[in-house]
């Protein structure tokens, strides 16, 4: 496992440079830290849905330079973080002295066996920090101090029931003046490093242009790309993937554009799905309506919307959204660019049109947006969950007609799809009750839904229906 | 009151506070088992050979490419055991099996410089199987009349007679999941031949002392040649109780063998698939009511589906069949309970022990047949409630029935519930998609283990010469406060401030032969051994003080830190202990108690077998939604009786916890395995946190009031508290209970409700199906 590094990679952790050492390309975050002694981060379950190895990194911000954002150690190779800074519960704070955030954690009994807390800690600490969090009404995901139940979505704890939590989370005032963790929000975050890494395992590298990332994948078209890692990460924890040549581009510039103008849209793929919520803030109700449904805020805080797409998969949450919204992407490669419409990208099971030599590099929703739209998922569990089934709806009824509709739908057959035939059976109809039934019984069986453990092929059909008629009486009212 | 219950003045025992740990828990500098590997020096690393098929014999293991790999140092087989080749106390669980007997069962373990070495030194191990025929669901399992232990059977009065004569007479099956205890730590070892040549075995576990005799006798060592400390545990729940032992023995072994720390980690998805789980059950059941709705008869059969090994499935059906009557009244009752063996996962100890699996059994009877007596829910359960005077159907007398409705009645006021009633039926008249439930669910759950012998505990007390003083107990801390109320106990019996105490971490050399930190008892005998110990060191220093203070020791009393008598100067407690040493006093104790009063006959099904019953009463109100199924739990009111609580913070988490743990068993957690005849037959399929989904944030209740109950003394146990750890989980049965009210207002009324149990919103929604009398697309 010896590395060969061309400069070396170090990491900043709770305010100290540390090298990165003798590592291997693919060793987590999570690993390092604990192998340096930092073990207040857990490992829960290695596929980022626990939470307990959360731990914060200093970002890019969307409202201030710096934001503290949390994310989930477990999944992200530290080769990624080469001349970043990371804190963790250690971090923040020590028995002697503690954190606002672990003060009202442990007087208010929000740890009992305490092995989720060090996560649970960093989490509530970037939610603390988070830079638009202001004092409001409240409601019963939202508490009187601006807190975001939200951002601890990622996060499970199997003592507590999660009261004790929420009561520490909506105690917490705002920073004080002289908190030095939220004055470093105040500077410009750490600039990405063009990293070169090689290990026995493989190589890790991070170019400094998108140039550099399309001649590399010219060359060695089996390369892996890499940007929030948390498809990824579940890869490599999970089934033993090592892939040989990983390549990180979630901080390249060309594909972090970002511009809401008159005709369309434009989201640069790396863009992470917590900068996509933030800078939309709420001009997409469709995507408005989707983020808190997508994964964790702990996922959305690393997963970029081009990963999303980029793996083809028939669940991911993005697609059915995005096929509503009558989305393309902008596909780049050596060779140049091109535009595909959404709706004709996926080709088969974790099949696109894509080649190998090619990165997503926007997606483009046009203007305007269709005045009726709705994002519904099916799953177990309202927070953090994989789709049974989900269904993004954008339709344009003037006069009392369906003039337009698009609808996409996710976890129903082998890649996500428009729902072709409903549509046909709404578009020119009176949008009643009536037409709604009848072109539910369609919908129940667009796809060929299957049968598995998050749910039966019958119920998913029945919840294509059931979503068209749900979509329509919320709309009315009813 | 006895002298085990009276609670002296400014006792601390009653403050609330803390967990011990929360600064550390908080700042991460909590240690865990796995957290002391990069502590250790030359650690190896441990990685398992899974079967992938249910059940097979192996015909050859082949290690040998293992060590051409790279960093792989031994692989451990069946032939390196010198000891008894067996993980468990009933010695049905070879520790290397020749035959497996569920998909995921370990084969062999490689040891590893690192972790991927082992791992792909795992891969490189050639098995090769002879599959046999396997028996995955419970169904299949009584089909073919697959059992194993002993089957039970209890009885009292005459059930054929009682239903003869009843006005109304309902038959039924059901069968409900188990639950994945998915304690946020994994099960993790460290073992070490120490300086002394004595194994010394880092574990998480609930068990110490058993997991020491499992280690030993697989080295076929004694149990004074092996150690095993628990520093704390993240979470058990019961999966640690007997399922570390052979994990602990794995890493003890190769540690032996190789001369290095052995660490064994199973990473989430070698938990889920090799540990055992909450035992699912199969019942069929008939049941008599009176023309009042009273209960008459209940002639049940319960079948646990216990997976492979036996493990802890006796005294988990034992417990199932006397929780059966939950908190009602059942003059005639019959139950038959067994055992069924499945090429599954070994199911074992969960919060609640077979005690929720029997009393799910009676709430989902009263909740499908109150609508088909003509009553409302609430009103039958409330009527069929426990009376001063009863006794269960083993014959023990319930003391303090009458708790039961305190509990009931409190929660109907505070929880305003008769209002909610009339604004639900309102709400339901008004919104067609959209319908809320209310549910009213009691619980009366035996506090002791079953088995008699196991209810005795031990305590080591020092006092050091500078007054500090240091307890050790044979409870083990998972996350339950345990440590916490017994650091409140010796500073209450010393009459010390709390800060003058220290806990160290549970050790087998400290206090021996312990019992299972489980059926909720922690406090209860660790703490009255701890009391016991402290009373003697106590004793000793009053003669001190009292010569001292020219008064009589039986004056001398110990109130923060100070020895006085009942007027005038005291002693300063560091100055007595100074005092005492020079008078060669012995400043330390083992304390020792044994629950008194207890008796069981277990093949009679007869007897005293608890000390006293804990009491509580919950109402949950959801809301579903009728084109999915989805819900939301929208407040949850309970009333539960601790006793005098011995640390309210504490106890309070333990209830919110519990029941949200309990919601999580019956609603969400849905464990699937392969049924299939295909290649992956036994498979479990929600195997890792992204399938197999525990409450988050979004399934806590928006509204939880959580009060303990007042005036509760119990006489019985150490300083008038009761156990906590168990029975509030069972109060989740409200929300079940709930959905199943919501569900029958999507029909007419009186509509009765089948409710699968996990009922997850697939289940509801096909429940509302069902009641809407199926979905008709054209409408």
């Amino acid at each position: 496992m010896t590395t060969q590094a061309l400069r070396a990679p170090a990491l900043t952790v709770n305010g100290e440079l540390t090298a990165l050492g003798d590592i291997s390309v693919h060793t987590t975050v999570l690993d390092w830290l604990r192998d340096r002694g930092l073990t207040g981060a857990k490992e829960g379950c290695a596929e980022g849905e626990c939470g307990a190895c959360s731990v914060m990194v200093a970002r890019p911000g969307t409202d201030s330079q710096t934001e503290w954002t949390a994310v989930n150690a477990c999944l992200l190779p530290v080769a990624s973080l080469d001349g970043q800074e990371l804190v963790t519960s250690e971090g923040l704070g020590s028995p002697a002295e503690l954190h606002p955030v672990q003060q009202e954690m442990a007087v208010r009994g929000g740890s009992q066996c305490g092995y989720c807390t060090p996560g649970f800690i960093c989490s509530m600490a970037a939610e603390y920090y988070r830079p638009g969090r202001a004092c409001g009404e409240g409601d019963h995901e939202h508490g009187p101090n601006g807190f975001d139940l939200h951002s601890l979505s990622g996060n499970l704890c199997r003592c507590t029931g999660y009261r004790p939590i929420r009561d520490a989370a909506y105690a917490l005032d705002a920073p004080a003046e002289n908190d030095t963790f939220a004055a470093r929000q105040d500077a410009a975050p750490p600039a990405p490093v063009a990293t070169g890494m090689v290990s026995t395992e493989g190589e890790f590298v991070r170019p400094a242009s998108l140039d550099g990332v399309l001649e590399l994948i010219a060359e060695q078209p089996d390369a892996q790309l890499v940007a929030g890692s948390t498809d990824l990460g579940v890869q490599v924890n999970i089934f033993g993937s090592r892939p040989s040549l990983t390549i990180a581009i979630d901080r390249l510039e060309e594909l972090r554009e970002f511009s809401f103008g008159v005709d369309e849209v434009r989201l640069g793929a790396a863009l992470t799905l917590t900068e996509i919520e933030r800078r939309l803030a709420g001009r997409v109700p469709l995507l408005a309506q989707l983020m808190p449904q997508f994964a964790s805020r702990l996922i959305r805080n690393g997963a970029t919307i081009g990963g999303n797409l980029g793996t083809g998969s028939p669940i991911g949450d993005a697609p059915p959204a995005l096929l509503a919204l009558d989305a393309s992407l902008v596909l780049a490669s050596r060779r140049g660019e091109r535009v595909v419409p959404l709706a004709e990208y996926f080709t088969g099971y974790r099949q696109t049109v894509k080649d190998p030599d090619e990165l997503i590099r926007t997606i483009v929703i046009p203007l305007p947006l269709a005045p009726m739209t709705a994002f519904h998922k099916i799953a177990k569990r309202r927070f953090d969950d994989i789709s049974s089934v989900a269904i993004g709806y954008a339709v344009d009824v003037t006069d009392g007609v369906v003039r337009e509709a698009r609808i996409g739908l996710g976890g129903v057959a082998a890649t996500p799809l428009r729902a072709r035939e409903t549509e046909a059976a709404l578009v020119r109809r009176p949008w009643t009750e009536e037409t709604v039934r009848i072109a539910a019984g369609v919908m129940a069986a667009e796809g060929t839904p299957m049968d598995d453990h998050r749910a039966s092929s019958s119920y998913r059909s029945a919840m294509l229906g059931q979503s068209l008629l749900r979509f329509y009486f919320q709309g009315v009212g009813a | 009151m006895s002298s085990l219950s009276e609670r002296p003045a400014a006792a601390v025992v009653g403050v609330p506070m803390p967990h011990e740990s929360a600064a550390l828990h908080v700042t991460g500098a909590a240690l865990y088992t796995d957290d002391l590997v990069m502590r250790t020096r030359d650690v190896l690393h441990a990685w398992p050979v899974q079967s992938p098929h249910a059940h097979a014999r192996v015909t050859a293991l082949r290690v040998k490419p293992a060590y051409d790999v790279p960093g792989v140092v031994r692989v451990l087989t069946a032939d390196d055991v010198p000891g008894v080749n067996d993980a468990g106390v009933k010695h049905d669980e070879p520790l290397f099996p020749g035959e497996v007997m569920f998909n995921g069962h370990a084969v062999c373990w490689v040891l590893g410089e690192t972790l991927e070495a082992a791992r792909l030194g795992s891969l490189a191990v050639e098995v090769e199987y002879e599959p046999l025929p396997s028996l995955v669901s419970v169904r299949e399992a009584i089909e073919a009349g697959s059992f194993q232990g002993i089957g039970r059977h209890l009885e009292r009065g005459d059930v054929e007679d009682a239903l003869a004569g009843a006005s109304h007479v309902f038959s039924g099956e059901f069968e409900f999941a188990g639950q994945e205890h998915f304690y946020l730590e994994t099960h993790a070892a460290l073992a070490l031949v120490d300086e002394y040549g004595q194994i010394f075995v880092q574990s998480s576990t609930q068990h110490p002392s058993e997991t020491q005799e499992i280690v030993a006798h697989v080295l076929g060592l004694a149990s004074h040649s092996v150690t095993v400390q628990c520093l704390r545990m993240g979470g058990g729940f019961g999966g640690k109780e007997m399922q570390p032992h052979g994990f602990a023995a794995i890493a003890a072994l190769g540690a032996t063998l190789t001369g290095r720390p052995v660490r064994l980690r199973l990473n989430r998805t070698q938990d889920m698939t090799m540990s055992g789980k909450r035992h699912g059950f199969h019942s069929s059941w008939t049941v008599g009511f009176g023309a009042d709705g009273k209960l008459v008869a209940l002639d049940a059969t319960l079948t646990a589906d216990g997976g492979w090994s036996l493990d802890l499935s006796e005294p988990v059906l034992a417990r199932a069949m006397c929780h059966i009557d939950n908190a009602y009244e059942i003059p005639h009752v019959r139950v038959d309970g067994r055992i069924a063996q499945t090429n599954k996962t070994s199911q074992t100890a969960f919060r609640g022990f077979g005690g929720p699996q029997g009393m799910l059994v009676i709430e989902d009877i009263l909740g499908r047949c109150a609508p088909l007596l003509g009553y409302d829910a609430l009103e039958l359960r409330r009527r069929n409630l426990y009376q001063t005077g009863d006794s269960t159907p083993y014959g023990q007398p319930v003391r303090h029935a009458d708790r039961l409705e305190s509990c009931w009645s409190q929660v109907l006021t505070a929880g305003d519930v008769g209002e909610r009633q009339v604004e639900i039926a309102a709400f339901n008249a008004t919104h067609e998609h959209v319908k809320r439930g209310l549910a009213m669910t009691p619980v009366k759950f035996g506090i002791s283990f079953n088995l008699t012998a196991f209810n005795q505990a031990g305590a080591l007390v020092h006092v050091y010469k500078d007054g500090s003083v240091l307890i050790n107990h044979g409870g083990t801390e998972m996350g339950q406060g345990l440590h916490t109320k017994m650091l409140q106990v010796a500073a209450t019996t010393l009459g010390l401030p709390l800060a003058r105490v220290r806990l160290a971490p549970t050790r087998t050399d400290k206090v021996p032969n312990t019992s299972a930190t489980a059926a909720s008892s922690g406090a209860d005998l660790n703490g009255a051994a701890i009391k016991n110990a402290c009373e003697q060191i106590r004793e000793r220093l009053a003669q001190v003080a009292g010569g001292r203070l020219g008064i009589s020791p039986s004056d001398v009393r110990f109130v923060d830190g100070v020895a006085r008598g009942l007027s005038g100067d005291g002693v300063d407690w560091n100055e007595l202990v100074n005092l005492a040493y020079h008078q060669r006093v012995q400043l330390w104790a083992a304390g020792f108690y044994r629950t008194e009063g207890l008796h069981w006959d277990a093949n009679a099904m007869r007897g005293e077998p608890f000390k006293y019953f804990a009491y509580g009463v919950a109402a949950s109100e959801v809301e579903v939604d009728g084109f999915t199924g989805s819900y939301t739990l929208r407040r949850v009111d309970i009333v539960h009786d601790v006793g005098d609580s011995l640390s309210p913070l504490i106890d309070i988490g333990q209830i919110e916890g519990g029941f949200v743990q309990g919601t999580g068993w019956l609603t969400l957690e849905d464990l699937r395995w392969d049924e299939s005849s295909g290649d992956r037959r036994g498979r479990l399929s929600t195997q890792a946190a992204s399938t197999y989904k525990l409450p988050s944030f979004s399934e806590m209740p928006e509204v939880f009031n959580v009060t303990l109950l007042e005036k509760a003394h119990e006489d019985g146990a150490v300083y008038g508290s009761k156990a906590v750890g168990e029975p509030p989980l069972m109060l989740a049965f409200s929300v079940r209970e709930a959905l199943r009210h919501a569900a029958a207002a999507f029909g007419s009324a009186g509509t009765s409700v089948d409710l699968p149990s996990p009922a997850t919103p697939e289940a509801v929604y096909w429940a509302v199906d069902r009641v809407r009398g199926g979905v008709s697309w054209s409408g």
